[in-house]
């Protein structure tokens, strides 16, 4: 088996150009189902904490759902099933506004969001309850408690499975292409299938890949190292 | 609720086994065997890795090191893509989409679990390595007859969170058109054409319901093991079924 590598190729106008959009499309998805999911599971976080029942319950089984089906099988949920439950309306309108990028962006960001809310609870579960007490006593409300004492503690406790958790959420993005969303890996397939330069194309996209987690994991550390609280 | 029932009724078997027996085996039997293949295979080279990255010499500790972080920090359909062009050219044959899968899996899950076993040959006391070490077993005696099988037991939940994560991974095949269940609701989703949101939420129900089960048995095994270490001074390692992280 000889393999000549020749990466000229990737520099060819009609491919640096996709591979760029790619590029770009994988950033955006990863940004914007991370917001998601950290809002999404902050929320569902508090509410786990909270006295209700109910929610406690209610967040329960959205965390198990999420987290006992495969993520490629809750993208194609919201892909092809979501849509004919709207509106015709809402319909036309998302299939107008790049439709396969939204689903992708909320099947992946509302996975994610379970195991972001387990990783803050198990941090909001290490301090101690006498810190909210106390904040409560001193006037604070259950929120401002929150906002203000509790989670800024548990947040960096939580550091290290939340950043794991961002690394697998940038992994994940790959699963768009399965519903043709053109992000990196559909892009790299495509241009594969072109150009017939398997090694070269796959080999410059794992290294994308790989090149983004490790910085996202060095990013994360120097983070930990940043805000560890001293003394623990 | 009528359309659930009325699909589950002409496709049941389709997405229980495929064809099989008037034609190949597919749906949740393959997702099953290749998750089950997937893990078992990836069990040595996991204890492997894993000693490899606790050894002593540098050049191992940091080979392993390097399969980790690389496999930690590529999608797996990537992988799948790589073993799909790359397998058929080294062995010099085509191969099929169960094999193709099948091997990606082992990678995959060779690589998570020699971090799960890692840890809990870390979790252990120092003591013990010690100790063995001064009653005279050499540095593989210690590993093999004192250490692995502790650490193996007290990762056992860990395990299964690990075996459900392999199901959620075969999902994956789809991408290259092996037939298992993701594959057999998107066939019968063209097929009927008309009612896409009742055969992804059996499909999703079907997935749901066999991964709740292992869970909620890792979460009891877990329970059992913190309660017979409890008496002991070995500390369990801590539980790692919260943080498993997966597709």
């Amino acid at each position: 088996m000889s393999i000549s590598l020749d990466f000229s190729l990737l520099l060819r106008e009609e491919y640096s150009q996709a591979i760029l959009k790619g590029i770009a499309t994988m950033f955006e998805l990863t940004a914007l189902a991370w917001l998601l999911a950290a809002a999404v599971g902050t929320m569902l976080a508090i509410v786990r904490m909270s006295n209700s029942r109910l929610g406690q319950a209610a967040v329960a089984a959205y965390v198990e759902v999420h987290q006992n089906v495969p993520m490629l099988v809750l993208i194609f949920l919201w892909y092809f099933g979501v849509p004919g439950l709207l509106p015709d309306e809402m319909q036309r309108w998302i299939n107008a506004h790049n439709s396969e990028f939204l689903f992708a962006f909320i099947g992946i960001g509302l996975c994610m969001a379970a195991y972001i809310s387990e990783g803050l609870r198990s941090g909001i579960r290490s301090i101690p309850k006498s810190q909210l007490e106390a904040s409560r006593a001193l006037g604070l409300s259950y929120l401002q408690s929150f906002r203000l004492v509790v989670l800024p503690q548990a947040v960096r406790l939580a550091l290290p499975t939340l950043v794991s958790h961002s690394v697998l959420l940038f992994k994940n993005t790959s699963l768009a292409m399965a519903i043709g969303a053109a992000e990196l890996t559909y892009v790299t397939r495509e241009i594969e299938s072109q150009s017939f330069r398997t090694v070269e194309v796959y080999l410059f996209s794992t290294l994308a890949y790989l090149a983004v987690s490790l910085l996202i994991m060095g990013g994360g550390a120097a983070l930990e190292h940043r805000y560890r609280i001293k003394g623990r | 609720m009528d359309d659930i029932l009325q699909i589950l009724r002409d496709n049941g078997t389709l997405l229980l086994v495929g064809q099989y027996p008037h034609g190949p085996l597919g749906g949740l039997a393959i997702t099953l065997l290749l998750s089950l293949f997937g893990i078992l295979l990836a069990f040595p080279f996991s204890v492997g890795i894993a000693l490899a990255r606790i050894s002593p010499f540098c050049w191992l500790r940091w080979s392993a090191t390097a399969l980790i972080y690389v496999v930690r920090g590529v999608p797996l359909v990537m992988f799948i893509f790589w073993v799909y062009f790359f397998v058929p050219l080294l062995i010099g044959q085509t191969v099929t989409g169960f094999t193709t899968m099948l091997v990606t899996l082992v990678i995959y899950e060779s690589a998570y679990l020699a971090e799960i076993i890692r840890a809990g040959i870390q979790g252990l006391p120092r003591g013990q390595f010690e100790a063995s070490r001064a009653v005279g077993l050499s540095y593989l005696q210690t590993m093999f007859k004192v250490l692995l099988p502790q650490a193996l037991y007290n990762m056992v939940p860990a395990i299964i969170s690990q075996f459900v994560s392999s199901i959620k991974e075969t999902s994956l095949g789809y991408v290259i058109s092996v037939n298992e269940l993701t594959f057999a609701a998107s066939q019968i989703n063209s097929t009927l054409l008309t009612k896409p949101f009742q055969v992804f939420f059996i499909l999703a129900a079907i997935y749901f319901v066999l991964c709740l089960i292992l869970t909620q048995l890792a979460r009891i095994v877990e329970r059992r093991i913190a309660e017979r270490r409890n008496g002991s001074r070995v500390t369990p390692a801590k539980p790692v079924t919260m943080s498993r992280a997966t597709i």
